[in-house]
């Protein structure tokens, strides 16, 4: 309201309108997107953004690739948790199929996911500090990450770009140098985590330059179809993995933090919050990982193992029809959610019968909240609206899929 | 009063009487279709009505059936009422030579982008938003790369063809 006030009359303005072209290539928006912005001194008077810069067409793309090819489109959604949006795919597809996951399964996405979500918050909430001036924490954040993309690496043979997980499970069974360092990150990862936050959380300059800065209400933020942790800062609880649970997140205890002023300091002590319950889950599903298998019985999706397609002809036969998607799939629509790095992350799947899908839209959650933006920096300083943005955690990825 | 899928198309066919013109629950989400006259007043019902409260504009994005005549490019809004944890989606049709829908940027204002995206893919021109212009793709194409007419890449490619791999029914979706 006192933004408003403060652009009511052009008598508050201190001299001309200056324009300022903010990217498409910043070294602070960590992303290629453009906001042109009318200036007043360093306030912001209007902004104006321009996204599309790495739009790829995924959309399209997807009606011309098998659903095991849709997986590596994912990947490049939100760049910084790939196995989230992978995990949410396949699920997808398992959902129209009328795949049931075993439970093994089921508990290892659940690992993989929840240390994808730590990892995407560990970036998020490092970047905040480096746009306050603290560099520290992000080198020691981003060892983290390096420790977490080892864990990827172990588990399907990429780091950013996972294509983890398959149609149907899991590509293989966690090997035991995965075990070995996830007991490590497990036990060395929270005194580290908590130094980070010890250096920021309670630090007079970064609190400072965070409350207060770009904050939006709840009731707003549900207008502009906020979800994850900046609707949650903003102080409604709405988390997919409680609402609508999947692959067995209800057999979990965990909460969902959330926040009251919607504001950047909010906004990174919920995904702080949020990291700990990660943490959490992650612990409840190890300790817990039931034995069984690591993939559904579901020959026609389901890459049969390479030994088997040498020297049996039933897998040969099966993994012909898998890789040139050959198997039928039955026609429906379905919409899958799960809760994303930013939120909820949606799938809504048309399929024809055919061999791709007839139309497969992605509900973005940066896409759709990074159009509140020019709102939340309405008559803040420049400095602000970086802020903001970091902690808003736009992916350029997912921004313009 | 606990919302569910029967509750819900019963108390928008008693509302709208004759408006919905198909209904179904494709993997437990109900879906009902709708002309594009009864939209607004439609999705103004579902997210003020206090017994339904689907206050969340989950998404919304464009279809294109090139076979449907006189229905070609379609809306769908997936909406999703928090208080009862009830997803649904309401569908609407019209033909591609009158690519006309209402806008919902009044409703919610999140609807502002995923138009102006509909707009840029499919060529779904929404009466009045605000401003309607291309936001992923660059601002001289010519053409909505959505449509199924157009081809991903070369479009004279027949090699992969499905018909070639024992089915029917499906020419012209091949892998391009």
């Amino acid at each position: 309201m006192q933004v408003q006030s403060y652009f009511s009359s052009l008598d508050n303005l201190d001299g001309e309108l200056a324009t300022l072209n903010l990217g498409p290539t910043h070294p602070a928006t960590h992303g290629i997107f453009q906001n042109v912005l009318k200036m007043d001194g360093e306030k912001i008077h209007s902004a104006e953004p321009t996204i599309g810069y790495i739009h790829r067409a995924f959309e399209k793309l997807a009606e011309h690739r098998p659903y095991n090819q849709v997986t590596p489109i994912t990947d490049r959604l939100n760049y910084c948790s790939s196995p989230i949006n992978n995990m949410g795919w396949h699920m997808t597809v398992e959902k129209l199929i009328g795949c049931e996951l075993p439970k093994r399964a089921q508990y290892m996405r659940v690992i993989v996911m929840e240390l994808a979500r730590i990892a995407d918050h560990l970036v998020c909430n490092a970047v905040i500090g480096v746009d306050t001036g603290a560099l520290t924490g992000f080198t020691y954040m981003f060892q983290e990450r390096e420790r977490i993309y080892e864990m990827f690496e172990e588990v399907c043979g990429s780091r950013l770009t996972t294509n983890i997980g398959r149609i149907g499970g899991m590509e293989r069974d966690f090997t035991p140098v995965f075990h070995a360092k996830l007991k490590d990150f497990l036990k060395t990862f929270p005194a580290r985590f908590e130094e980070f936050n010890d250096l920021l959380e309670r630090n007079r300059i970064f609190m400072d330059r965070c409350i207060g800065a770009g904050p939006i209400a709840g009731a707003r933020a549900l207008e502009y179809g906020f979800t994850g942790p900046n609707l949650r800062a903003a102080g409604v609880d709405y988390d997919v993995r409680v609402m609508t649970p999947y692959s067995s997140y209800e057999d979990f205890d965990f909460i969902i933090p959330v926040g009251t002023q919607g504001d950047t300091y909010d906004r990174f002590m919920v995904r702080q919050e949020e990291i700990r319950q990660s943490l959490r889950i992650i612990h409840q599903a190890y300790d817990n990982l039931p034995a069984g298998d690591y993939h559904a019985d579901v020959p026609e999706f389901y890459l049969p193992d390479k030994p088997d397609v040498y020297t049996k002809m039933e897998a040969l036969i099966y993994h012909f029809k898998v890789v040139m998607g050959e198997t039928p799939v039955p026609v429906g629509e379905v919409y899958h959610a799960v809760e994303g790095g930013n939120g909820e992350l949606g799938f809504y799947l048309v399929s024809d019968g055919g061999r791709q899908p007839f139309r497969l839209h992605f509900r973005r959650p940066c896409f759709i909240y990074y159009q509140a933006y020019p709102e939340m920096i309405k008559g803040s300083m420049l400095s602000d609206a970086i802020l903001t943005m970091s902690s808003m955690n736009v992916i350029a990825g997912e921004l313009d899929a | 009063m606990q919302l569910d899928n029967a509750t819900l198309h019963a108390a928008i066919e008693r509302r709208f009487p004759g408006a919905i013109l198909d209904h179904g629950e494709p993997y437990g989400m109900l879906t009902l279709e709708t002309t594009r006259e009864h939209l607004p007043e439609m999705l103004r019902f579902v997210k003020e009505d206090p017994e339904i409260q689907a206050n969340f504009l989950t998404s919304l994005c464009g279809m294109h059936y090139p076979e449907q005549k006189g229905k070609e490019l379609g809306l769908v809004y997936h909406l999703h009422s928090f208080v009862h944890n009830l997803r649904f989606r309401i569908k609407a049709f019209f033909p591609i030579d009158d690519p006309h829908a209402p806008s919902m940027t009044a409703l919610w204002p999140t609807a502002n982008w995923m138009e102006r995206q509909e707009y840029d893919f499919f060529g779904i021109i929404f009466d009045g938003h605000p401003d309607l212009r291309r936001i992923l793709n660059v601002d001289d194409l010519d053409v909505f790369p959505m449509r199924k007419e157009y081809k991903l890449e070369d479009g004279t490619r027949t090699d992969k063809d499905d018909r070639f791999f024992g089915r029917d029914g499906h020419e012209g979706r091949s892998f391009d």
